[in-house]
């Protein structure tokens, strides 16, 4: 089967959806059903324009993730690790949809903090929608100033506020707003550079975290002894030639 | 229009382990074998490459390898007074899809459950009286014992060349195995892994408090090796990329590695992959399938016609296909009647974090079976009596993985953003290191499977509602082994420590294990149990129902080696008994 197809297929089976596709069951007997090269890398993420995000809504994220992990002497802030292009490129694809998720109602008002995931809006509304609200909070409380003109010291404590649930924001969760872009922030500043966050594996760096080299037998065989080699990704590193 | 397909001997609801190895035996006997998958196919060369396989954010945060909650998910409660809701993201718990099941996606540890667990009903109330029994339990003995199925986990064990160190060969102790395990008739088909710095400083702290270390059994091999059906493997790497990932280097058994290369070259073998079935067909009299109807991508319905109908997917969705077929009496909890959903049970999880002040533990290089264990506090293997619970743990130092997004543990107090943050990570990173307990869950009235009276998939069929929550004897088991490892923490020298305990209710988030058990039990009494000990159906006799779905209750391991097991167990009376005589293998 042609490589292209099969994609369609895997793409298909993501969605389970039953509209016209050139998608079909397949049947598999006699052989396995194996091509050469037949792989399915991730396209990587390329700079550029935003895709989701607003210029405005980019820039109030490039201030909080800078602020969730603020640049030091231990390495790149959020911002210039790429966590913003990460979260555009993220909400741009199935994740900012909830593509994959169960999003059919009824939608309970009081669910149970143990029955987890509830909410209706997906990463794409969540941000618009919560952004815009936190904008709001910030011009009325700020005298006109948006987040990202704030002080730091002033930042910090708004979004410390947002974390405790104890700044309330007109019509948007503040505190759902905080956890889903503190984890987006991490996601971006940890995940492999592939994906437009953690710029020269800065993130890796952090924790010593070797990448993709995927064979360690020389580290088991010598226990409680420093890892020597520099972090890789799935596109390399930089020091091979690879653009970053 | 549903279209009629040629009938086939064997139909096989899902290709994992279970499917795979029903439909090789079967199929090299000579009969006609389709096996129908609602996920992919895979392969490890093109969909566990290695330049696209380690990749975090894609498999282990996205999860693209597993069951999207879009096309099937289960509502949750914590017990029957609540109003269940869709899991719509999963957390606790991460159904597999797709050829290879959760065989694909798992880290490989392969245990055999000990004596004790099979009988566990029968032996807590002979040595302790009835009176440590906890209410409203459902704890039953299993209908088959350990030596029963001995040559059963061996075959699995030598299927999959699981890597470990007897502890008790014939009867006689095995320095360096755990002597707490059942009589063996040889030893592990390859040696165990090698094992990281934490696991040596745990060796020694468990050894100096009387324990019994033993590296623990792993399907992520030390070594190369050939089985017995010819499927080649190689040495794990400890890349550290196992659960939530499949593995790029034909380390990890699975059907994949294991079963699929001979199984597709089978002549009267056929897959169906990317179809779904949506029900078990009965004739009139509902007491025989006359096979199953499924759906392809495109919402094509099919009925394949097939003698004897083997249901091989996850335990959970066994369940929910017999609720969806009229297989078995549903379970009501209010009158304590009926058998399909009843006896649901799952795994508790406890354990400390410890902080050192120098270690290089190095945790990246692992394995997820990378581990040394003590199962002196699992089972019956300790004197319950002054602890007034039932169950035990397997208490483990391991090193499954330092993938960063999910994994960069800092000291109680620090907060979760900004500089301060940002230095504790990296201050101890590399120095943090996790005693675990993996326990027990017995079974109760009140956790049970049964079909959602609101929600449903896009097929229109009612998703299962799982009423479930921790009981206090389970609390206080995990609780008390908190302690036992946060000791072990601390004697490995440990600068500090964060306890972790079960406490609240059982939740959805975040993940904790897909030991998801029963549901469909396997029992001697048809009024408890759904299936017989062939694990055949008591009231569709040409329906045998496999996987973990099967077990009484849960006992303090992982459950694949069981599942493999029972298996092998089922497959002897298929073929020694149930092909020379259809029909019912047990009289009711």
């Amino acid at each position: 089967m042609p490589q292209t197809t099969r994609r369609e297929l895997l793409a298909a089976t993501a969605l389970f959806t039953f509209a016209a596709h050139a998608a079909l069951a397949r049947t598999v007997s006699k052989a396995l059903p194996w091509s050469p090269n037949e792989a399915y890398p991730v396209p990587p993420v390329l700079r550029g324009p935003w895709i989701y995000l607003t210029p405005a809504e980019a820039a109030t994220i490039d201030a909080i993730v800078d602020r969730l992990i603020p640049p030091d002497e231990l390495g790149a802030g959020g911002k210039d690790a790429g966590c913003t292009v990460f979260i555009d490129r993220q909400l741009a694809g199935p994740f900012g949809g909830h593509d994959w998720l169960y999003m059919q109602g009824p939608f309970s008002p009081d669910p149970l903090p143990s029955q987890g995931l509830q909410s209706p809006l997906t990463p794409r509304q969540q941000y618009r929608q919560g952004l815009a609200a936190l904008d709001a909070y910030c011009k009325a409380h700020f005298t006109g100033h948006g987040f990202a003109d704030l002080p730091a010291a002033d930042q910090d404590t708004l979004l410390a506020g947002l974390e405790k649930n104890q700044v309330k924001l007109e019509g948007f969760d503040g505190h759902m707003l905080f956890a889903t872009i503190l984890a987006n922030t991490m996601e971006g500043y940890f995940a492999d550079p592939i994906y437009g966050g953690n710029r020269d594996m800065v993130g890796w760096k952090l924790v010593g975290f070797p990448g993709t080299r995927y064979d360690y037998r020389d580290v088991i065989a010598n226990p409680d002894k420093p890892y020597p080699l520099p972090p890789v990704g799935l596109a390399g590193r930089p020091a091979w030639g690879q653009p970053t | 229009m549903t279209r009629r397909l040629p009938p086939k001997d064997v139909v096989i609801i899902g290709l994992g382990w279970t499917g795979s190895i029903l439909a090789y035996e079967l199929a090299r006997t000579g009969l006609d074998v389709v096996a129908i998958e609602r996920g992919p196919w895979r392969d490890t060369a093109s969909d566990f490459n290695i330049g696209t396989t380690p990749d975090e954010l894609r498999y282990g945060i996205r999860l693209e390898m597993f069951l999207r909650p879009k096309q099937e998910s289960i509502t949750m409660r914590n017990n029957p007074s609540q109003t269940a809701l869709p899991i719509r993201q999963w957390g606790s718990f991460l159904p597999g899809n797709g050829v290879g099941g959760a065989g694909m996606h798992w880290n490989g540890q392969t245990w055999r459950f000990l004596p004790n667990d099979f009988r566990i009903r029968s032996h807590m109330i002979e040595r302790y009286g009835a009176a440590i029994m906890p209410a409203d339990n459902h704890i039953q003995d299993w209908p088959v014992s350990y030596d029963e199925l001995e040559p059963y986990y061996d075959k699995f064990e030598y299927l999959a060349g699981i890597s470990g160190k007897a502890g008790n060969l014939k009867g006689q102790i095995q320095p360096g195995g755990n002597p707490f395990e059942g009589a063996r008739a040889r030893d592990y088909p390859t040696p165990p892994l090698r094992q990281g710095y934490a696991q040596d400083l745990f060796t020694k702290a468990a050894t100096e408090k009387g324990l019994h270390p033993f590296p623990r059994p792993s399907a992520n091999l030390s070594t190369g090796y050939t089985n017995p059906y010819g499927c080649s493997m190689a040495p794990c790497t400890y890349c550290g990329f196992c659960e939530r990932f499949g593995c790029a280097n034909y380390s990890k058994s699975s059907p994949q590695t294991c079963v699929l290369p001979v199984l597709v070259r089978e002549p009267t073998f056929e897959a169906r992959t990317n179809c779904e079935v949506t029900r078990v067909n009965l004739a009139a009299d509902g007491k025989t399938a006359t096979g199953v109807t499924y759906v392809d991508l495109q919402g094509q319905e099919w009925e394949q016609p097939a003698d004897l109908v083997l249901i091989c997917a996850f335990g959970l969705f066994n369940v929910r296909l017999m609720l969806l077929s009229g297989i078995g009496k549903p379970y009501d909890p209010n009158s304590n009647d009926g058998v399909v959903g009843r006896n649901y049970a799952y795994q508790t999880g406890s354990g400390s974090t410890g902080f050192f002040e120098d270690a290089r533990f190095n945790s990246f290089a692992a394995s997820g079976s990378l581990g040394v264990a003590a199962d002196d506090y699992n089972s019956d293997n300790f004197d319950h009596g002054p602890h007034g619970f039932v169950g035990g743990a397997s208490i483990t130092s391991a090193y499954t993985n330092a993938r960063p997004i999910g994994f960069r543990p800092t000291p109680p107090g620090t907060p979760t953003w900004g500089g301060k943050w940002k230095r504790a990570v990296h201050d101890n990173a590399g120095r943090v290191t996790t005693i675990g307990a993996q326990g027990s869950v017995m079974s109760y009235r009140n956790n049970y499977l049964d079909l959602d009276p609101t929600y449903k998939d896009p097929l229109g069929r009612p998703l299962m509602r799982m009423t479930f929550d921790y009981q206090d004897n389970e609390r206080k088991m995990a609780n008390w082994m908190a302690d036992r490892c946060d000791e072990l923490a601390k004697a490995m020298g440990a600068k500090s420590t964060q306890v972790s305990r079960l406490v609240g209710p059982w939740s959805v988030v975040p993940y904790q294990t897909t030991h998801n058990t029963g549901g469909a039990v396997m029992g001697n009494d048809p009024k408890t149990s759904a299936l017989n000990r062939y694990l055949q159906s008591w009231d569709v006799s040409n329906v045998f129902v496999m996987g973990a779905s099967a077990f009484p209750q849960n006992a303090g391991y992982n459950p694949t080696g069981t599942v493999g097991a029972l298996t092998y167990w089922a497959l002897d009376a298929i073929l020694g008994k149930y092909l020379k005589s259809p029909g019912p293998l047990v009289p009711t």
